[in-house]
């Protein structure tokens, strides 16, 4: 019995390492990204090796979580869906009664040795919940089924809006969003939709926070506030414009080295990227950026069920959402809002959340239809 | 849409659906990052130029300018906290090259404590890195001489001048107005970290802590100019910060004075308010301490002096320590006989000594053996009789009496603008049934007739009530500060509303207690205490015991000295009695009696602020008017009620009341 088990075991270990069932362009992809996050990270710390090797321990624990989730086929994910989904719904309530409050918002949940943010899980399971609820179902979906699916999305993200969180909110309502998008919901039907959301802003307006309210405020006349985020957006622009087409020079930014750029390691550590390398940087990390979301979409074109295709075509398409938001939030063009740059900000939970992502889609990949 | 209805699933024509909109969904993902790519480009491409000039002269950078702290003014003008400037070393983290090495190399040349450090990590990591943290505060004049002569060590390194706190008259108001302390990482989680950059100190206790909002004030900033190594050129613009508010107390610097120096060193507390609008006059705890050790950091050893010490000087005694209130209670339960129709003031009880509950064997005592003979209410006050008030409390039933006596403030926080307050306790069937599983026994009724048994009231309770009283039933909160002031503007009153309407219905009830708080000081148990006092002062005495009786030795020992160890003596009083304008609570920890030890307390209170007040115009209640023998230097300080209500009017008596109706036993009801 035990030595069974031990002689699977070592089978399922040798053939995690020696045939990792995974799209080698996106996983080529991956590397690369985060071979440029790790060069712009030491230079946007000052070449401290503590933080160089934090982050790459965090992409190795990602890799393995990425390699261990590429060998679930999907079907056992939908199995397993309405739990996922269920069950950090449910941390999200709980955290909204007995969360850390941590600088003025409730969002962490303290496990004793470490405290993690329930909400990093909704970017996952939220995609997974609305391509498992239309996976059975007709498609197009009709007004009934795009109505449960808003709730199923709004409930999660109208939570983590309140703690408050509004650059995970809007990620995770994304996500969803983008699923439903794929499923071939009809275009008038979306237009409809949009124009009911755009008749809501000026009622999301009262609901925001103050300081929400004042960083839309601020990006408007960033002058208005110089000790606060209008220094970050002022601060942000001049590295990022006085950059250039070919850049400083890695290691040459004098906006973060004189410490004029806050946040230069986590949400802003693009406008290092942008001073240090210039234009043509940013557009070969566009590049970089487009192509790993061009490979999750041609990975959903290939698989094989609506579930999969649904789920890999939202998981990179929500990639999009990250890119858009931190590089328009470093370049002046969108409010400050804690949404990092995805495998080049510093920090933990973000990077680890994404390689689970994409080993999701490793595993539809690997379980894709055969050509004829 | 409505023809594609199917039975089944159409998995081909999905897939065909999907890529169409995969492919849409990948365009318009090219378009938002295409515009992105635009942004960047614009302002790479076509505002390089603007931004590399910013950029190259970006040596300008904000500076958060703290606010100066609000003073704090006693009510004639007389200083009490003050800003002194001061030097502390700073550290701007940027540029220092290793800190570790600098802390390391600075302790051998300036002392640092472990709270010193403490703090400064953990500010350190709290703010930016070219803002300054201070590492040391207050430094001595050797400290900053020896810096100098090292300072080429230390980059990053600076003495600077600031303000700090200082308290011209120490332990006489630390109780009242408490201290500032350091900032430590406890305040950084709950202030908001713009109003306090750059400022070190914040409100620790007393009213510096909360008024700490008004106090502190807003910070401004400046521009300044800095070179390739962060080193400051010049300043370019300048953003004024708002200072913050200063507070006027209602208290007098010499009456607190007087009423610190009443007690003599001796452990306890006194508090004096002004019965027409909540205004407290003096407060004091004995004894006290030094807050301006507290300031910049107290060292290990003085604050373990003064935690160790055994009269605890930390304790604000007025606000937080509740003791059972003795007989101070029982003018108060004499109105609510009165107000709840259970006693009329003819009423009378024949005292014998000693009370037995009707139909049970245990028996209560009086204090006098063989008791006072036939009482009426005004004796019974008068005298401090138990067995006229252990039988008014049985009549009222505790559920009247708790809800009376709750309704004059025990048991409640009196709402004074200070934090930490003790509730104490008003003995109820509530309070007990949350305590005990036993239900409520008459002889705790009794009990709480004479202010014993489960009873736990502060000074500042019984200093309210007593004010609540004086001021014929209309309470207010008890207030310190009585007016505020911006910088150079003139005062602003701070509103003190009645907290709700006059609890005394008839005119006659507080008469008849008035008659019997009077009658203590003329013939009863404070007889001869107040002997030359111009005005008419009206008063009771308690004496509480600290330990129930377990030897004869108390029936036996009368020596002063030996029952000081067993009780608390207290002594509430008003006066003049025609209008009452202080009210005061006395509670001496280890007093024999509450008359002769506590009630000399009170007395010297209200000489002294007689004197504050000029002294006694008209004494047209005076017998002897022309006996004190006050300093006559005292200057006139004008009356100040910033209230509205007309200062001497007894607040909403009702004059429609039916006498006849009233007087008759059982008719309230």
């Amino acid at each position: 019995m035990i030595d069974e088990l031990q002689v699977r075991l070592t089978r399922f270990l040798r053939r995690l390492l020696t045939r990792p069932r995974i799209d080698l362009p996106l996983a080529f992809g991956l590397l690369l990204l985060a071979a440029t996050g790790l060069v712009t990270l030491y230079s946007a710390s000052g070449g401290s090796m503590a933080m160089i090797t934090g982050q790459a321990a965090r992409f190795v624990i990602g890799g393995m979580l990425l390699l261990l989730i590429s060998r679930i086929p999907p079907s056992v994910l939908r199995g397993w869906t309405p739990w996922l989904y269920a069950g950090s719904v449910f941390l999200l309530i709980v955290v909204a009664g007995v969360g850390e409050i941590r600088s003025g918002s409730k969002r962490w949940l303290n496990l004793g040795v470490m405290s993690f943010q329930p909400s990093e899980l909704l970017k996952l399971t939220v995609p997974m919940m609305v391509a498992w609820y239309l996976h059975p179902r007709q498609l197009p979906p009709s007004w009934k089924d795009i109505v449960t699916v808003a709730i199923l999305i709004g409930i999660p993200a109208g939570l983590i809006a309140e703690q408050p969180d509004l650059g995970t909110a809007v990620l995770v309502a994304g996500a969803g969003a983008f699923a439903l998008f794929l499923s071939g919901m009809a275009w008038w039907k979306i237009g409809s939709l949009l124009a009911a959301v755009g008749g809501m802003v000026p009622v999301a307006w009262h609901f925001l926070h103050e300081y929400q309210r004042n960083r839309v405020r601020t990006l408007l006349d960033p002058e208005s506030d110089p000790l606060g985020n209008g220094w970050h957006i002022i601060q942000s622009q001049i590295a990022v414009g006085s950059g250039g087409v070919f850049g400083k020079g890695w290691q040459h930014g004098t906006q973060s080295r004189l410490d004029f750029l806050p946040e230069h390691t986590t949400d802003f550590i693009f406008a290092v990227f942008a001073e240090e390398f210039g234009l043509v940087g940013v557009v070969a990390v566009m590049a970089l950026y487009a192509f790993i979301i061009g490979r999750c979409l041609w990975i959903a074109m290939e698989a094989r069920e609506t579930y999969s295709r649904l789920l890999a075509g939202a998981i990179g398409m929500s990639f999009f959402v990250y890119v858009f938001v931190n590089g328009g939030m470093v370049a002046g063009m969108l409010p400050v809002v804690g949404v990092p740059m995805p495998l080049i900000s510093y920090g933990g939970t973000s990077a680890v959340s994404l390689l689970t992502g994409f080993g999701v889609l490793m595993s539809i990949h690997a379980n894709r239809k055969m050509h004829d | 849409m409505a023809l594609r209805r199917r039975s089944i699933k159409d998995s081909r024509g999905e897939a065909a659906l999907f890529r169409a909109r995969a492919f849409v969904g990948f365009a318009l993902i090219l378009l938002g990052l295409s515009v992105l790519a635009v942004r960047y480009s614009f302002l790479q491409v076509q505002r390089h130029d603007e931004f590399a000039l910013r950029s190259e002269n970006n040596r300008v950078k904000p500076r958060a300018i703290p606010p100066a702290r609000g003073l704090i003014f006693d009510r004639s003008g007389v200083l009490l906290a003050d800003n002194v400037p001061a030097f502390r070393l700073e550290v701007v983290p940027e540029q220092v090259p290793d800190m570790q090495a600098m802390l390391a190399g600075i302790r051998e040349v300036i002392p640092l404590g472990d709270d010193d450090l403490e703090a400064f990590r953990k500010q350190l990591r709290q703010n930016r890195r070219f803002d300054s943290v201070p590492l040391k505060l207050h430094l001595t004049e050797d400290e900053i001489a020896r810096f100098a002569i090292n300072r080429w060590r230390f980059p990053g390194l600076d003495v600077v001048p600031y303000l700090t706190r200082r308290y011209p008259y120490g332990p006489l108001f630390a109780h009242v107005i408490g201290y500032v302390g350091r900032i430590d990482a406890d305040d950084l989680n709950r202030l908001d970290p713009d109003r306090y950059k750059g400022t070190s100190h914040v409100g620790r206790s007393g009213l510096e802590r909360s008024y700490e909002d008004m106090l502190h004030g807003e910070p401004g900033y400046e521009l300044v100019e800095v070179n390739a190594d962060g080193r400051l050129q010049r300043v370019l613009e300048t953003h004024a910060p708002k200072p913050g508010k200063n507070l006027y107390l209602s208290i007098d610097a010499r009456v607190q004075k007087a009423a610190m120096d009443a007690f003599a060193g001796r452990p306890g507390s006194a508090v004096a308010i002004d019965p027409r609008n909540g205004q407290v006059m003096a407060m004091v705890s004995v004894p006290s301490y030094d807050p301006n050790l507290f300031v910049n950091g107290i060292s290990k050893t003085d604050y373990t002096a003064y935690t160790s010490a055994e009269d605890k000087p930390l304790l604000n005694r007025a606000l937080k320590s509740a003791y059972p209130p003795g007989s101070t209670v029982k003018p108060f339960l004499a109105l609510g006989g009165l107000e709840y129709g259970v006693r009329r003031p003819e009423d009378t009880v024949l005292s014998t000594g000693e009370f037995c509950i009707p139909g049970q064997q245990r028996c209560y005592r009086d204090d006098k053996r063989g008791g006072d003979g036939v009482v009426n209410m005004v004796r019974a006050i008068q005298h401090s009789t138990n067995t006229y008030f252990y039988k008014l409390a049985l009549d009222l039933g505790i559920d009247r009496l708790s809800a009376w006596m709750g309704s004059l403030g025990f048991g409640h926080k009196t709402g004074i603008d200070l934090l930490g307050e003790a509730e104490g306790i008003l003995p109820s069937r509530e309070w007990k049934a949350t305590r005990s599983k036993f239900g409520w026994f008459p002889g705790e009724t009794i009990l709480a007739g004479i202010g014993q048994g489960y009873w736990n009231v502060t000074t500042l309770q019984l200093a309210h009530a007593t004010a609540t009283f004086a001021g014929h039933g209309t309470p207010y909160a008890p207030r310190l500060v009585m007016a505020t002031s911006a910088v150079k503007e003139s005062r602003v009153p701070l509103p003190n509303p009645p907290s709700g309407p006059s609890l005394i219905h008839k005119d006659n009830y507080w008469n008849v207690v008035n008659q019997g708080m009077e009658a203590v000081i003329t013939e009863g148990t404070g007889k001869g205490q107040f002997t030359g006092f111009p005005y008419v002062v009206a008063g009771k005495s308690g004496t509480a015991e600290r330990f129930s009786r377990r030897s004869n030795d108390y029936d036996n020992n009368k020596n002063t000295a030996y029952l000081a160890t067993r009780h608390r003596a207290w002594f509430i009083g008003y006066t003049p009695t025609d209008s009452p304008r202080i009210a005061i609570a006395a509670m001496l920890e280890q007093g024999a009696w509450g008359a002769s030890d506590a009630g000399p307390i009170v007395r010297k209170i209200m000489e002294a602020w007689l004197a504050s007040q000029g002294g006694a115009v008209p004494a047209r209640t005076a017998p002897e008017a022309s006996a004190p023998a006050l300093p006559a230097s005292a200057p006139e300080v004008p009356e100040d009620t910033p209230v509205a209500t007309p200062a001497d009017v007894p607040a909403q008596l009702p004059s429609d009341h039916d006498d006849s109706g009233q007087q008759d036993d059982g008719g309230h009801q």
